[in-house]
Parts: structure tokens; sequence; C-alpha cells
């Protein structure tokens, strides 16, 4: 069984429907507070949505420095699998475990609704389940989701295939100006991925909606001590 | 001696600041036609101990690069005075 830890930062507001996500699918999850430094035995790490620390200064520049992010960081970088969802994502920014960055959204307003997005990169621990090119209609709720990064790092995301979630630019569903419609994105070892949309509230049919499910069954099905294997992808 | 630091973070040039251009609009809206090129940062002062300005604007350069400025998306600009 999957040990998860959910990072609690103050202003975290989507803790308790991503830990839900992750014991519905058979997980021992669990809550990690922001000040503690011991993951307790982590597979996965979820960081979930919301303000922490107000977004005072940067969405996630605060957050980066809490005690239980470097815990996160060293996680990663044994090769623990971490999921950043929303502020999660805007955190592993700015805490350099990915590249870019997550800024104002181009039309400055908060945008809550559900958007369509394409699935493309099926080799990572959370979304081994999809196939390649399926699209998902997920719900996106944020202020600041418009992803940049300089030319040469949005170069090497498309070259080397590391952009998880795009949004689908002929449904204009993209809700914040991102570059190349960026909605999500993982580091070359599909260990590390990070999302604006949030699967856990369309995990359930009660939510209206599964297609954020299979982030977490996925994540469910990864062997921590093997490579990442394709459960639904035939390419 | 105490510095007092003033940090100016701005949005680096090329990047779309759309807050920048809400503004310009609201700016010609008013009737100031010739307000072009807005764009909007941030201004942070803080206090600074230190034995020299000198090595005041490094203790408050390292802060920048930590914390106060993203060096992924914004530049930032020093000025130091003596309280």
């Amino acid at each position: 069984m999957q040990r998860v830890a959910v990072i609690r930062f103050p202003g975290s507001n989507c803790d308790e429907d991503t830990l839900r996500a992750a014991t519905r699918v058979g997980a021992d999850a669990y809550y990690v507070w922001h000040r503690e430094t011991d993951l307790k035995g982590a597979d996965v790490v979820l960081i979930p949505g919301g303000f922490s620390y107000g977004d005072y200064l940067r969405a996630g520049a605060i957050a980066r420095f809490s005690p239980a992010m470097t815990a996160v960081a060293r996680h990663a970088a044994e090769g623990g699998a971490v999921l950043g969802i929303c502020n999660g994502f805007q955190i592993l920014c700015e805490a350099q475990l990915l590249p870019g960055a997550l800024l104002r959204n181009s039309r400055l307003t908060f945008v809550s609704r559900p958007v369509l997005v394409t699935v493309e990169n099926t080799g990572t621990v959370f979304t081994s389940g999809y196939r390649r090119g399926e699209q998902l209609r997920l719900p996106v709720a944020h202020g600041d989701g418009r992803y940049v990064a300089d030319a040469e790092t949005i170069a090497r995301l498309e070259g080397e295939g590391l952009v998880v979630l795009r949004y689908v630019r002929a449904e204009d569903a993209n809700p914040n100006g991102s570059m190349n419609d960026i909605a999500g994105i993982t580091n070359p070892e599909g260990n590390i991925v990070a999302i604006m949309p949030h699967p856990e509230r369309a995990a359930d049919p009660a939510l209206g909606s599964e297609d954020g499910a299979r982030f977490f069954t996925s994540m469910a099905a990864w062997n921590p001590r093997a490579p990442v294997t394709h459960t639904a992808d035939t390419r | 001696m105490t510095y007092r630091v003033h940090v100016r973070v701005m949005p680096r040039a090329g990047l779309l600041d759309p807050q920048g251009q809400a503004v310009e609009h609201a700016l010609g809206a008013l009737g100031f036609d010739g307000a072009r090129q807005v764009r909007i940062g941030k201004a942070i002062e803080l206090d600074v101990d230190a034995p020299s300005a000198e090595e005041a604007v490094g203790r408050a350069r390292e802060m920048c690069d930590r914390l106060l400025a993203n060096p992924v998306t914004e530049d930032f600009e020093l000025e130091v005075e003596t309280h």
C-alpha cells in the first residue's frame, strides 16, 4: 500500500479533497504539517491547492522555505514521487524543483471553471493510466496560472516531451495565457509532476466527473522500486 | 550601522505585464493620452544592520536572489541610505 503524505500549509484549502482522492484509491494517506521535517516514510508527496501564506510576495514564494519542503526536495532527489496541484505547482516552481514560474492570469481575473486539457505525457507516476492525446475536462481555480519560462526552457520542455497537460487551444480553453498553453509539466524522470487543474475535484462520480481519477489510480499502481510502466498507453 | 534598503522589483522586460496594460488603458480612458509602456512592480523597504553600506547592499542582494525577487521573471534594483 502506497504511503502518501499530503503537505498542509497555512492557507492550503484543497488538502481534504486531495487526501480523500488518495484514500479512495486505497492509499495510506495522511497529513504532514509544513513545519514538520519527517515525511513519515512517504512513497508519494501531494502538495495541494490553496493560498499558502496568503500568496504574500508571490504565490508559493514563502511556502518553499517551510521545513517540510526541504524534506520534499530530498524525497524527490531520492526518486520519490511528488504531485503539485495548483498552489502546489507554484510552490514546486518557487522551490526550483521544476523550471519556470506562474504569473497573474493574463486577463487579471480569478478563473474557476472546467477546462479541456490534453494528456501529452503518460510516462509519469501520475499519468501512466491515461492514453496519450486523451482529452480531459478538469476544473481550474486560480488567479496566478500563467506559466512562463525563458525560450530555452520552453524549447527543452517541448523537445523532451515534458509537458504533461496542455489546454486545448481550439476550445479556447487556456484560462490564463500560459506559454504554449502549458497546464502541467514534469521533470525528465517523471517522478515530479505539477499541474494547474484540480484532478481531486473530478475523481468521484459524486463530483460529476471522474476525468481526474486516474492521476490517483496511476499513483496507486506505481511501484516505487521500478520504472514507470504504462498501463493504458500502447505506444 | 543600520541602513535603510529600498528594493525595486520589476517584471522582466519582454514579459507580458497585464496589470501594466490594464492601468495604461485606464489612464487613456481618463484622457491621459501620453501615458505609454506602463509597467507595475513592487517596492520593498527594510532595515539592515551591517558594518558598511557595501555589506548592507550585499546582504540585501542575497535576500533578493533567494526570496524577494523571482530570478525567472523579475529584475531588481537596490538603493541604500544611512538612517
